[in-house]
């Protein structure tokens, strides 16, 4: 029983950092219809600027206090990939707007490996792995045979305040109402007065922020970061928007979870699990879309929930 | 008429260029010899290319080797070790990604002027490098290359050399796997190991030849377990193993996983060693794991570098050189497999006067037949390619940093 919980606990916690990337492909593909392949190098930015704020600009002193330090780093992070985001959304996409929706996916591939080559050359010893600060202490406590990090905790805890924060904004503020009609109908939001431009700004720098936290997140529960973890993040966090239901805010959270539970139970519990847990992880992904083609939580088009 | 003349008019057009492309190459060689006798005072220019992953999260492994290399060629410049010839070192990035390995063969086979190759790290990408260089007839030295088919083919029971132009200076997982397996059941007494690896050709290669002699020795290996290598979260496979209490963890694979491994493994209370092969004999797995790396143990091939009496050269000419970074854990291996090359270099290129098809065969043989006394120790190969050295060293993380244990030669 407690092996059972222990990697519900396990797929939970990866699940949540997978969901909270997942929201930035979600938003953004259900406002413009583009699958923002550069999604995922955008939480690699993240996690480097976490690093550079903490290496370069907090003093010795504050370092070792995390109510200073955490919070620092994470609104350095946020605004460092925000500002990524919105910036290859002016230079890349903006001038693709009206071209055939192949061009702008290819010029996200294109962004993606430019952030990519960025780090690699630039960031002081960025072409080797680099190790993370232990902002939070790395130590664990145990329920019930259940053992878990307060790293874990954390993870959790923020991705899902996250996530009902974004629901909140989108559904409660004038600007969420814009977005929801501008998902709606571009064309139309825009006689209606609505500056589609600026909202389309707004959806990448939301985006881009909770990357860059999940960035910061991967960073702190790893200890370890190199140019490309986006990689892997990004097609996992990919996957999940389209399992959930790409286009739609909870769906892309839920799709986070699902995934992050494939993989923890089918280690366990199947043979050669640890091996086939991608595998298993598509299969379910395949499942779904034959079975809901529109995915879990429907394609109802962003945020209109 | 008028046809004629424009046509004849096109041909001495023609002409002209065809006349202006070949003085102007005739003009670059020209440059490019005297440019060579300038710089060396010789004439000749021949290449020694490296490849090995500049980037990426090896990187730390891979840029040990370029310098290693590096450091050979320049020696051999400065002593004129090869009359009237210049070695130039030609690196190419494979990223530990066979593909872009194969790549950095092709082009480095297609320049006539190479004539040998440092390299791969990865035998994964060896696998792609070597059958690419061995159909041009370049030669091809790993410095660590440890997965033993690269050598001795797929079939254990029935060695046979798949690539007549590839080498290599470490010693293969055929032996460290085994000799693992004996230190942690006879020294660590360790029974109880659960086995984990990356699924690459140097992971898995490793991870079962530890299983098999550990299981000969007397040892439970209860379960194998396989992760992603490109995966940082490890929690659910770990939560797995912990039911068979395991007394060390044997992991067959490289430092970035590694780490995260031992990390995770600290964290989910699993507070027992992690064992791995020369792939996680690096700083950057200390730096990354902390103290959950207290107590690990690695092994790597040769003795280690800083305490071999015949190292000290090395060392000392490689701080002199002032490389901004380590030569990590195959610098040395590089260096040897350089001077193996230009040892054979040596031999065969004072009765050449030019470049020819002949001539990649002829350094093949001088290599086979080759010996020399390296800072690793003596450095000459067998008929399958492999070192006839077979030392391999146990290291322990104590107090952050690599501590060596027990160095023996093993029969």
């Amino acid at each position: 029983m407690s092996r059972l919980v222990q990697q519900l606990v396990n797929g939970t916690v990866l699940g949540a950092t997978i969901g909270l990337i997942a929201l930035g492909y979600t938003m953004v593909y259900g406002i413009i219809q583009l699958i923002n392949f550069a999604h995922g190098e955008i939480f690699m930015i993240g996690s480097y600027a976490g690093l550079a704020v903490y290496t370069y600009v907090l003093p010795d002193s504050l370092t070792r206090n995390p109510w200073v330090t955490l919070p620092v780093v994470l609104l350095a992070a946020a605004a460092a990939s925000a500002a990524v985001a919105v910036l290859a959304e002016r230079l890349a996409y903006r001038p693709l707007r009206n071209a055939p929706r192949l061009a702008p996916l290819i010029t996200a591939i294109g962004v993606s490996i430019a952030l990519q080559e960025i780090i690699r050359l630039f960031y002081p010893g960025g072409k080797n792995v680099l190790s993370f600060p232990r902002i939070i202490s790395d130590r664990t406590f145990s329920v019930g045979g259940v053992t878990i990090a307060w790293t874990s905790v954390f993870a959790v805890t923020a991705a899902v305040a996250l996530m009902v924060a974004l629901e909140t904004f989108v559904n409660g503020t004038r600007l969420g109402k814009a977005m929801r009609a501008t998902s709606q109908d571009r064309e139309i939001a825009k006689l209606m007065g609505i500056d589609t431009d600026k909202v389309i700004v707004v959806a990448f720098a939301l985006g881009g922020a909770l990357a860059g936290v999940a960035g910061v997140i991967q960073g702190i529960r790893f200890v370890s970061l190199d140019f490309h973890i986006g990689f892997i993040a990004g097609i996992k966090a990919f996957t999940a928007a389209v399992l959930g239901g790409i286009g739609n805010i909870r769906g892309a959270f839920l799709g986070g979870l699902v995934i992050g539970l494939v993989e923890a139970l089918a280690t366990e519990y199947l043979p050669q699990g640890a091996a086939w847990k991608d595998v298993w992880a598509f299969v379910v992904l395949i499942l779904v879309l034959t079975l809901r083609p529109q995915g879990l939580l429907g394609e109802q088009v962003a945020v209109r929930t | 008429m008028f046809r004629g003349r424009r046509s004849s008019g096109r041909r001495l057009g023609i002409a002209i260029v065809v006349a202006a492309v070949v003085l102007s190459a005739c003009g670059s060689n020209k440059n490019e010899t005297q440019k060579g006798a300038d710089g060396s005072g010789s004439g000749k220019v021949v290449k020694i290319g490296v490849i090995a992953p500049l980037s990426g999260a090896l990187t730390a492994l891979g840029v040990g080797i370029r310098n290693g290399a590096d450091l050979a060629v320049r020696q051999a410049n400065e002593a004129q070790k090869i009359k009237g010839w210049k070695i130039v070192l030609a690196p190419e990035d494979d990223t530990a990604t066979p593909d872009v390995g194969a790549n950095a063969a092709t082009k480095l086979s297609d320049d006539k002027s190479v004539v040998a190759v440092v390299g791969t790290l990865n035998s994964s990408v060896a696998e792609k490098v070597a059958p690419i260089l061995n159909n041009q007839h370049v030669v091809m030295i790993s410095p660590s290359n440890t997965n033993p088919s690269l050598t001795q083919g797929t079939d254990p029971n029935k060695k046979a050399r798949p690539f007549d132009y590839y080498f290599r200076v470490a010693t293969t997982d055929a032996i460290q796997g085994p000799f693992a397996a004996n230190f942690a059941y006879n020294d660590a007494k360790k029974r109880n190991v659960v086995v984990i690896h990356d699924k690459k050709t140097y992971g898995q290669g490793l991870a079962l030849q530890f299983k098999a002699q550990f299981e000969k020795d007397g040892g439970k290996v209860p379960t194998v377990e396989t992760v992603e290598p490109d995966d940082k979260d490890f929690s659910a496979v770990l939560s797995r193993v912990k039911r068979f209490n395991p007394d060390m963890i044997y992991f067959g694979g490289e430092y970035p996983a590694a780490s995260l491994l031992t990390s995770q493994a600290d964290q989910q209370g699993l507070k027992v060693p992690l064992m791995g092969g020369d792939g996680i004999y690096d700083p950057t797995y200390i730096s990354v794991a902390k103290q959950a790396a207290e107590g690990d143990y690695a092994t790597s091939v040769g003795a280690p570098t800083d305490q071999l009496p015949t190292a000290k050269a090395f060392v000392d000419a490689y701080n002199a050189a002032k490389y901004p970074d380590p030569y990590s854990a195959y610098g040395a291996y590089a260096y040897d497999a350089a001077n193996v090359i230009i040892n054979a270099l040596a031999q065969v290129l004072p009765d050449q006067k030019k470049i020819d098809d002949a001539l990649r065969p002829k350094i093949r043989q001088a290599v086979q037949d080759g010996s020399i006394d390296g800072v690793t120790g003596k450095v000459s190969f067998d008929q399958f390619g492999d070192t006839t050295t077979r030392i391999l060293t146990v290291y322990q993380v104590q107090s952050g940093a690599w501590k060596p244990l027990k160095t023996e030669e093993f029969k």
